[in-house]
């Protein structure tokens, strides 16, 4: 009955609730009417705050007292050796001449044998083949030394980051406190842009390997703890209660309940730390990290997308190898128990040394023979992809760009102008009180809190209009990235086809560079915030995709059948059935959508969205902008927390309505 | 099931290894016949530490340079790919020795030359510098009098695009370049918006696109620049530079002065009395030199070694001229 | 197999101090749980109020050496709750809980491990086995994170999977086998431990009809061979009525009655229980002590003789058959008579309401 009252009172509120955000917007129009132009707060784009050279000043300081800083000097000048000496061993035996050879320890014989036995050995026969295909494609692209590289130091980063990570993630997922206190900390490492750390990192770690892979490191660990400390939380209750009534203690609990039942979560974030590394290879190349995010940067500087395609297609083949062979050895952790009844120990030691064996064997071949060392220069057909990419890439520029011309306009004139006019062109205060409202009428106080907090954090930091214009494109983005992953989503989601072949698309738009595609968009669309929001919708809309159809394909099947045997039409049955229950789904794929758009603002700031993005940029490459360019990523990061919190609470109270808020025991 | 498999995995063992063993047999072995890395002359000159920075007239300088380091003087030349900003701060900790293309940069001339005294000029490469406003040559063939500022407001509203809000859009940006374009917009009472295409890449596809499809634009560039030989953009006269015309940035409205550019290394490197130094110290050449061995390595896709040999094999004399003379 | 009767089972020592004795048992979620204890508003009075929920409200019991104690309640009774109480899986909020006499809430964290390791074990309803490990290593993971020696306990686990019948599926996975299988494996690790005192909290609910009611003769069965002391849990009246030697009645948190399956049905406390018990066939229950009625004047008492503790139903034959009353005796004296008249009443009457 608590229930039912719930209920009621909510279904009384709901439409209120409506009006009201209907008459704060309409609040809003007529303040823009009246009051467009006042206190917007620009800021051109070479100008300073004195808060801005406050942190120039600041970051000089910091820099200038690199050399007696006792911090310095013996905490990170350690860890920069230690991270060197790692980095360097690894390229040692896959990539760079070493130990007074004129090659790396391991040839491409070898690399190849190794990776395949580890991918047979973890995962199975069809991942071996993938991988030896994959590795084999690096040497045919031409690419094998860059790749090599790129794997080197994308490994390194990755072992460290779950040595970091893993214990930090179960430490979150057995302390609410501790989880609470890490994970505003996570969502600044994941949204703070790359750039903006970029060249700070340097002075402490120098240029070279061990500045890359803290970069990197900075973005890869966060996923690591997540979905750690996800794995750690969602152990069934059920079994960890059976520990305890048979008295377990809480080290006992962990060891024996909660990791092994995490372990197959704990390697999707294996998974995901990878590709969140990989992510990385393009933007570390800017500080001199070696690999194919070099070949991709070198090419841009002469527009040679060819040669950048190559590159990226290696970075997207990588991904996929390594995304197949962890994903494989995820669901394998499953599969082996089965596996484990009818073969015998003796045979799995057995298959193991045998698997070993031959990778020794072309490990040696490798290491002592020329033609298994280095790969032969005339299986490469590098050249072929990079004539086809270009050609691909000039014939679209050349003869699509009256059609996309015309898009451009329509979505820029129609849906962007007028948004960022309105969110750009009001008076700071107007938008900020809107938005306080809406967030508390759709959310709740805390969000509308923090929203305030955020906003005035905003001014403060002196990119109010920049942040405005970078807001609306993102919305716009994240609107567009829905939609996609709304329509691809379902369908995916409801036929294996689908799945099949959009699968690969997706993995390739999520970790093609987007520098390699930089050029023939900017071609077809010109520098402008729409070429931006392009750039995120092709980063963003993968995960959104998949992350909806993942929710789909959750939809239980009995309940498909029960509206199938009601009489429900394929519409009726997404619109009614699939998709409200996917809710959950959608929801994360909206937030996380969110986050990957804004982690592009950079990249739109490179192709002409200005703003925010252009601002890190600018930071990045002019020593004066410095202090702003750290300002405009910190508003990157408050406007993505608000944004967040504000979504979070609104899905929070929908669930509460959906659910008539009834809690019993 | 799992055990056939790997028996046959087994037997796939056997085969394999067996068979790679045979053919392995008659291969040449690593580091039998290959040269040794280095290079005998090496003692003498050492290792150079050479910053790249990301873009190809600066590249074409190193290229060359290092090319006749390692080949002429025998040196190790280490390149490292680095921005501006970042490549100095190598000055500081000990990672870079030489900037073999500077465009001004006051700032950091202040930081490391003045204030901390980690690095200093080795003067001009003889390039100069020019930074303006710039349209396609068909606009320039089709609107003559566009070239001089007066008549900009005139053909503002050719500029018009999704991004200027109604005025004539100036597109600037590549970031790494301090612009002055929205105070001159302003001063010159121009009615024209500043866009920021926010790349090197950018503003060069804009430019491309500009010429194919005919599309208006006028947009912020330099020269030296490997595009120029693809493409002569030509050049809008703004005012003239007179001296000291931009000293407060606010009120600028004037063109911008023309650069010297310059070499910058690191202090250690200059008292190190490395032949490198002084072959970079000694270091000259022309636009044209540098939009040729761009060309080479933008255009014809030679890689920068392939570039530098072909210049220097051209090139004797001005080589020459760089050396030691001991 | 053959199922003993309830009557055949009550041989139980009354006189001898309880196992378990559990007295003025609170548990309250919600903000200042304490001051609630107590309290004599109604659940939703206090819900409204301070937005607390008694789960179980003032709760007393004993439970002997050597008995089945069934807790029976509908879901939201607090049974549940209740029996968590025993091993502070949920910390109760006031009252005591004696096992031997030693008050498991002053035990601290060590001492309470002894206790769950060594002297009570819990089956749980979803069996909360762990997936990744066979059945015999589950089996003897209790003794595992004791420090039990792997021999040991290996040894031990195989004694106990044969007891719960599962010779043969030593290494097969939980997900493997059935729910009422891998429910034998819960019982297998509850029992592994040899504890006084086993808890099981509604173990066979998840189960089919069929499964559930062999399980529950699996469980008499045990009983029979180990003698365990048990608490049981559930919500299912016939399984109570089936098992217990006694039966806990809860409702809102609260004790409603106390007693014997013949007691509950014979002499329900309230009309909740009367309400809860109608369906019961009396016959099933009730013994011919409920029945029996002293002997009229001029009745002929050469009858057979019965003990009062027959249940009706075992009794039926016998008094159908025969052609005088059946004198109802305890030890000789005689405590009264029983007709086919009794009889019928009491069959028909049963199926009536």
């Amino acid at each position: 009955m608590t229930a039912a009252s719930a209920t009621t009172s909510f279904a009384a509120r709901l439409p209120a609730r409506r009006y009201l955000v209907a008459l704060v917007i309409a609040f809003w129009a007529a303040g823009w009417v009246l009051l467009r132009g006042r206190d917007t707060l620009a800021l051109g784009g070479a100008e300073l705050t004195p808060l801005h050279s406050w942190l120039n000043a600041a970051m000089d300081a910091i820099d200038d007292s690199r050399n007696s800083n006792p911090i310095f000097l013996y905490f990170i000048n350690y860890i920069r050796l230690f991270l060197d000496e790692a980095v360097t061993f690894v390229q040692a035996l896959i990539s760079q001449p070493a130990m007074d050879r004129p090659l790396p320890v391991l040839g491409w014989l070898g690399v190849v044998g190794l990776a395949t036995a580890i991918a047979l050995l973890y995962g199975n026969v069809r991942v071996a083949l993938l991988t030896a295909a994959g590795f084999l494609s690096f040497g045919v692209l031409g690419l094998w030394q860059e790749s090599m590289d790129t794997l080197a130091l994308t490994l390194t980063a990755v072992a460290l980051s779950l040595a970091v990570g893993v214990p930090l993630g179960v430490w979150a997922g057995l302390s609410d406190r501790f989880h609470r206190l890490v994970t505003p900390v996570l969502d600044f490492m994941q949204t703070m842009p790359t750039f903006v750390y970029l060249a700070p990192l340097t002075l402490f770690f120098l240029i070279g390997p061990a500045s890359a892979t803290v970069a990197t490191m900075i973005y890869a660990i966060p996923p690591a703890i997540r979905i750690t400390a996800h794995g750690i939380r969602q152990v069934s209750p059920d079994t960890l209660e059976a520990g305890a009534s048979l008295g377990a203690t809480s080290a006992q609990a962990l060891r024996h309940v909660r990791l092994p039942m995490a372990r197959q979560t704990i390697i999707v974030g294996v998974n995901q730390t990878i590709m969140a590394a990989l992510s990385m290879a393009t933007i570390a190349a800017l500080i001199d990290a070696p690999g194919l995010g070099q070949t991709v940067l070198k090419a841009l500087q002469t527009l040679d997308v060819g040669t950048a395609f190559n590159a990226g297609l290696a970075i997207v083949i990588m991904a996929v190898v390594l995304d197949r062979v962890t994903s494989a050895a995820s669901r394998r952790v499953e599969a082996a128990r089965r596996a484990g009844r009818l073969r015998t120990v003796r045979g799995r030691r057995l298959e193991v040394a045998g698997v070993l064996g031959v990778a020794a064997v072309l490990g040696y071949l490798s290491y002592t023979y020329v033609w298994a060392a280095e790969f032969p220069i005339e299986a490469n057909l590098g050249s072929y992809v990079r004539r086809a990419a270009d050609a691909v890439s000039l014939w679209a520029q050349d003869n699509l760009v009256a059609y996309t011309d015309i898009v451009k306009n329509l979505l820029t004139n129609g849906l962007l102008n007028p948004f960022q006019t309105v969110l750009a062109g009001s008076p700071w205060w107007l938008v900020t009180a809107v938005a306080v409202a809406v967030a508390l009428l759709v959310g709740s106080a805390r969000a509308a809190l923090v929203t305030a907090v955020g906003l005035l954090l905003v001014v403060v930091l002196g990119l109010w209009q920049d942040s405005m214009v970078t807001l609306a494109s993102t919305l716009v983005a994240t609107v567009l990235v829905m939609l996609l992953g709304m329509v691809a989503g379902v369908w995916m989601g409801r036929s294996d086809r689908a799945d099949m072949v959009l699968r690969p698309v997706l993995d390739a738009g999520q970790t093609m560079p987007a520098f390699v595609y930089l050029v023939p968009i900017l071609g077809l669309f010109g520098p402008t915030r729409f070429t931006a929001i392009i750039a995120a919708v092709v980063f963003a809309a993968p995960v959104a995709i998949k992350l909806v159809a993942e929710g789909i394909r959750g939809v239980s099947a009995t309940t498909v059948e029960a509206a199938t045997s009601a009489g429900a039409s394929t519409w009726q049955l997404i619109s009614k059935v699939q998709l409200p229950m996917a809710r959950s789904a959608v929801t994360l794929a909206a937030s996380q959508g969110l986050i990957y758009v804004l982690s592009m603002v950079v990249v739109g700031g490179l192709v002409g969205a200005g703003a925010l993005g252009y601002d890190v940029v600018a930071g990045f490459s002019q020593h004066q902008l410095r202090g702003k360019g750290l300002a405009a990523g910190i508003a990157i990061v408050v406007l993505g927390i608000v944004l967040d919190r504000v979504m979070r609470a609104a899905t929070q109270r929908a669930d509460q309505a959906a659910h008539g808020g009834s809690h019993q025991h | 099931m799992s055990v056939t498999r790997s028996g046959k995995v087994r037997a796939a063992v056997l085969v394999t290894g067996a068979g790679l063993l045979l053919t392995a047999c008659g291969g040449a072995k690593v580091g039998e016949a290959q040269p040794a890395a280095g290079g005998g002359g090496a003692k003498a000159c050492g290792t150079v530490n050479l910053a790249i920075n990301p873009w190809v007239g600066y590249e074409a300088n190193a290229a060359v340079i290092a090319y006749v380091a390692e080949k002429q003087l025998g040196c190790k030349v280490v390149k490292k790919d680095l921005k501006e900003e970042v490549a100095w701060q190598g000055f500081g900790t000990g990672e870079v020795d030489a900037v073999v293309e500077n465009w001004a940069h006051d700032d950091l001339k202040k930081k490391y030359i003045e204030d901390q005294k980690v690095a200093v000029s080795a003067g001009p490469t003889g390039n100069k510098g020019v930074i303006g406003w710039y349209v396609a040559p068909w606009m320039a063939k089709k609107y003559p009098d566009i070239t001089d500022w007066n008549n900009l407001n005139k053909y503002a509203s050719l500029f018009k695009t999704s991004e200027s809000g109604g005025k004539g859009q100036l597109l600037d940006g590549d970031p790494s370049f301090v612009t002055n374009d929205e105070a001159l917009v302003k001063n010159l009472k121009l009615d024209y918006k500043v866009v920021y295409a926010g790349s090197e890449t950018a503003l060069i596809t804009a430019f491309r696109q500009s010429e194919k499809q005919q599309k208006p634009i006028i947009g912020y560039f330099y020269e030296p620049q490997w595009f120029l030989s693809e493409l002569r953009l030509v050049k809008v006269n703004l005012p003239a530079y007179k001296e000291g015309c931009d000293a407060d940035p606010e009120k600028v409205a004037c063109d911008y002065p023309p650069y010297e550019l310059d070499k910058i290394v690191s202090k250690k490197f200059a008292d190190s009395g490395s032949p490198a130094y002084t072959l970079i110290k000694n270091f000259t050449w022309t636009n044209e030199d540098q939009n040729l061995v761009a060309k080479y390595i933008a255009e014809d896709k030679m890689t920068a070694d392939e570039a530098a040999a072909k210049w220097v094999a051209d090139n004797p004399d001005k080589v020459k001229a760089w050396l030691p003379s001991s | 197999m053959t199922v003993p009767s309830v009557a055949e089972r009550s041989g139980l020592d009354i006189d001898a101090p309880p196992v378990l004795s559990v007295r003025g048992l609170w548990k309250v979620f919600g903000p200042k749980a304490e001051s609630v204890v107590g309290s004599s508003l109604t659940r939703k009075e206090l819900k409204e109020q301070t937005g607390c929920v008694a789960a179980v409200r003032d709760v007393s019991f004993e439970v002997r050496r050597g008995e089945v104690f069934v807790v029976m309640g509908l879901s939201g009774s607090g049974k549940s709750t209740l029996v968590r109480c025993l091993t502070r899986l949920i910390e109760p909020t006031a009252g005591e809980v004696l096992l031997d006499g030693e008050d498991v809430r002053k035990a601290d964290h060590r001492r309470l491990r002894e206790l769950r390791r060594h002297r009570m074990a819990m089956v749980f309803q979803h069996f909360g086995l762990l997936p990744h490990r066979c059945v015999l290593d589950n089996v003897a993971f209790g003794l595992e994170i004791r420090g039990v020696a792997k021999q040991d306990r290996y040894a031990r686990a195989r004694e106990v999977v044969a007891l719960v019948g599962l010779n043969g599926f030593e290494n097969s996975y939980p997900d493997q086998l059935s729910g009422g299988m891998q429910q034998r494996v819960g019982l297998a690790r509850a029992l592994a431990a040899d504890p006084e005192v086993l808890l099981f909290d509604e173990p066979f609910s998840a189960l089919d009809p069929l499964i559930r009611r062999e399980m529950q003769n699996e469980v008499i069965r045990l009983h029979h061979e180990v003698g365990k002391t048990m608490v049981f849990i559930t919500h299912d009246l016939a399984e109570a009525l089936k098992l217990g030697d006694r039966i806990l009645i809860m409702r809102d948190g609260e004790l409603v009655q106390v007693g014997t399956p013949d007691q509950v049905v014979g002499a329900p406390a309230d009309d909740y229980v009367r309400d809860f018990v109608s369906d019961v066939p009396r016959s099933h229950v009730l013994t011919l002590r409920w029945i029996m009625r002293p002997p009229q004047s001029g009745e002929p008492l050469d009858g057979p003789e019965l003990g009062p503790d027959v249940v009706i139903r075992d009794a039926v034959h016998a008094v159908l058959s025969a052609d005088r009353p059946v004198r109802v005796t305890d030890g000789g004296s005689l405590l009264g008579v029983v007709t086919s008249a009794e009889m019928l009443e009491v069959i028909a009457g049963g199926q009536d309401r």
